[in-house]
Formats: C-alpha cells, structure tokens, sequence
C-alpha cells in the first residue's frame, strides 16, 4: 500500500495515463483520489472504476479545464475545502498538437504553452501552498520523451515538454528543503489516445526504436508515477525518469 | 481588535515567527528577516486557511506587508 492515507490530485484522469494512475493509486491504499479533467462523463467512468477497486467515497471529481487560470483555481479551492490537505498531485493534463514548422499558428502556441506548461506552473504554485504548511507532499509532473529528444513536426509541444522538464527541476530545488518532492515521468510511445492518429508505416519504426520492442502500457507508466509520489521514493526529487522501453538511453 | 485582524496577526506570527504583538502595519518583506520568498508562500497559505479563500496570484505578488494583507482581504470580503 504505497499511498495510503494519501489524498492524491491527478489532472487529466479521464483516460490514458491519467485514469490509469487513478487506478494504481486506489489499489495502493490512497484515502481520497481526486480526479480531474474537463468532462464529467469521462470522469464519472473512472470514478466507477476507482471505486470498484475500493470503498465508495474515495473518487472524488473535480472538473477542471487547464487551459484556464480561473477554473484552476476554482478546482483547487474545491479540493482545499473538501480534503483539507493534498499529499500528492500528479500534473498529467496536456495536449498535443503537430505542425511543421511553416504551419505553427499563434493560436496554437497560444493553447498547448496555456495547457502544458501554465497550468503545470499555477497547479505547482497551488499544491505548494497546501504542502508548505503540511511540510510534506510529493508532486509529479507528466513530460515526454520527447522533451528531451525532439521530433519533427511538434516544434511547440516538445517545447512546452522541456519546460516541465525544466520546471520540475528548478521546483525540487525550491522546495526539498520543505520536505517536498518534485520528480517527473517522461513517457515514451504509450498505448494512449494520443498515439491513435499514427501511419501505420510509422508503427514499425517507431517499434524498431525501442530497445524492449513494444508500445507501452499506460499502466506501466501509472506505477512509476505512484513509485515516484511514495513515500518508497523519499530520497528522490529533481528527476525525470524515462519510462520509455529503452527508447531514450 | 477585530476577528478578521486577530486571524490575520496570528497567521503573520505564526509564519513568521513573530509574537502577535510584534505585527504591525509596517512588518513588510524587506524588513523582516524571517520573510523570504518560502515563508511568503507559507504565509498565503496560512491566510488561504484562516479565512477559507483562495488569493489571487496578483494578490500574492502585491502583498508586501501586513497592511497590504488587510487592505487584500477587504477586496475579498474580509472585515477587517
């Protein structure tokens, strides 16, 4: 039971890497998931499943949009209200988006910068304030492998991957002297929606890449993240693990 | 003294390690030594607990001394 008694925060919870961290936290003892991300319906299927797996009130839903300021901080005055602490917050939301260079609008830039980096900063700054006072907490920021390596044709997104590289460091400086621990996950290719809209001619290469020879499972990310937010990793801040198959050595 | 600023003081003299009486209008960030920017963070939290709200992060940055604080939380209802 690595998370229990923890009240734990994952953005983005709806699918993917987010429901199935929800998930690895409820069978690991924690005592409230809150789950967020912008639509109900997707919501409530994880809140079921969280459920299933443990008691009833544990899942929590708290919707939140994280391209807006306002509606983080609506979420977060909902979770400081209703579970009066926060032991871990899991920073997953994101969004990705392609273009080649010569295509990149403002627009763009403009939605995937608010989505990915603002959010994880503000959402940094929030959880602190609760996390300070406890003199405790763990964060986890979702980057990508891709934030260290590049790609074509993600110029802005690879960006903004980067960023929560570098803001997950520059936290875990700031902070490990309050007792809390800022790490990060960098994926690499995961069974997700995400990677839906590859060519299947893609599919092959992108496989022949990874040392271990597969796509991963969102699970397998979800259990480096829980790692990461116990307290098994209490001598661990300022690291960005790789969870890729050997795809970035 | 009001509730509002007798909250307001403790919170001051809890973060930052000051006796309630030692709180002042001028008790400000460059001029308390315990007032760095961890303790700021602390201090907003402490305010964000002892009054049920959430401050704005402008209003984070705008507030510089234990005045300031009071004049913030008037806009946010607080009778102080």
């Amino acid at each position: 039971m690595l998370l229990a008694n923890k009240v734990v925060w994952i953005t983005g919870a709806s699918r993917g890497i987010g429901r199935a961290t929800a998930l690895e936290a409820a069978k690991n003892g924690a005592a409230t998931v809150v789950l967020s991300a912008r639509s109900q319906q997707a919501l409530a299927e994880t809140a079921e499943e969280v459920r299933a797996i443990s008691r009833n009130e544990l899942a929590q839903i708290v919707l939140m949009d994280v391209s807006d300021p306002q509606s983080i901080k609506a979420a977060f005055n909902e979770v400081r209200k209703s579970c009066k602490r926060l032991d871990v917050l899991v920073n997953n939301a994101g969004v990705l988006k392609q273009a080649l260079i010569g295509m990149i609008s403002g627009a763009q830039i403009d939605e995937v910068m608010r989505t990915n980096v603002y959010s994880v900063v503000l959402l940094i700054q929030y959880a602190a304030r609760v996390m300070l006072r406890q003199k405790s907490g763990a964060i986890v920021n979702v980057t990508s492998i891709l934030g260290r390596t590049g790609n074509e044709g993600n110029l802005v997104y690879v960006a903004s991957k980067a960023a929560v590289i570098g803001a997950t460091k520059s936290a875990a400086r700031e902070l490990a002297a309050h007792g809390i621990r800022v790490n990060a996950v960098a994926p690499g290719v995961i069974k997700t929606d995400m990677i839906a809209n590859i060519p299947a001619e893609r599919i092959q290469a992108l496989q022949n890449s990874i040392k271990l020879g597969r796509f991963g499972e969102p699970e397998e990310v979800a259990r480096v993240i829980v790692f990461l937010a116990s307290d098994l990793a209490s001598y661990v801040t300022g690291q960005i693990v790789g969870v890729d198959g050997g795809m970035w050595i | 003294m009001s509730e509002g600023e007798y909250k307001l003081r403790a919170a001051f003299g809890e973060v930052l390690s000051l006796r309630p009486d030692q709180v002042t209008d001028e008790t400000s960030y460059g001029t308390t030594k315990s007032w760095d920017s961890i303790a700021h963070m602390a201090l907003i939290a402490a305010i964000d607990t002892s009054f049920d709200l959430t401050m704005d992060t402008d209003d984070l940055l705008e507030m510089d001394s234990y005045g300031k604080a009071k004049e913030i939380l008037r806009r946010y209802g607080v009778k102080i």
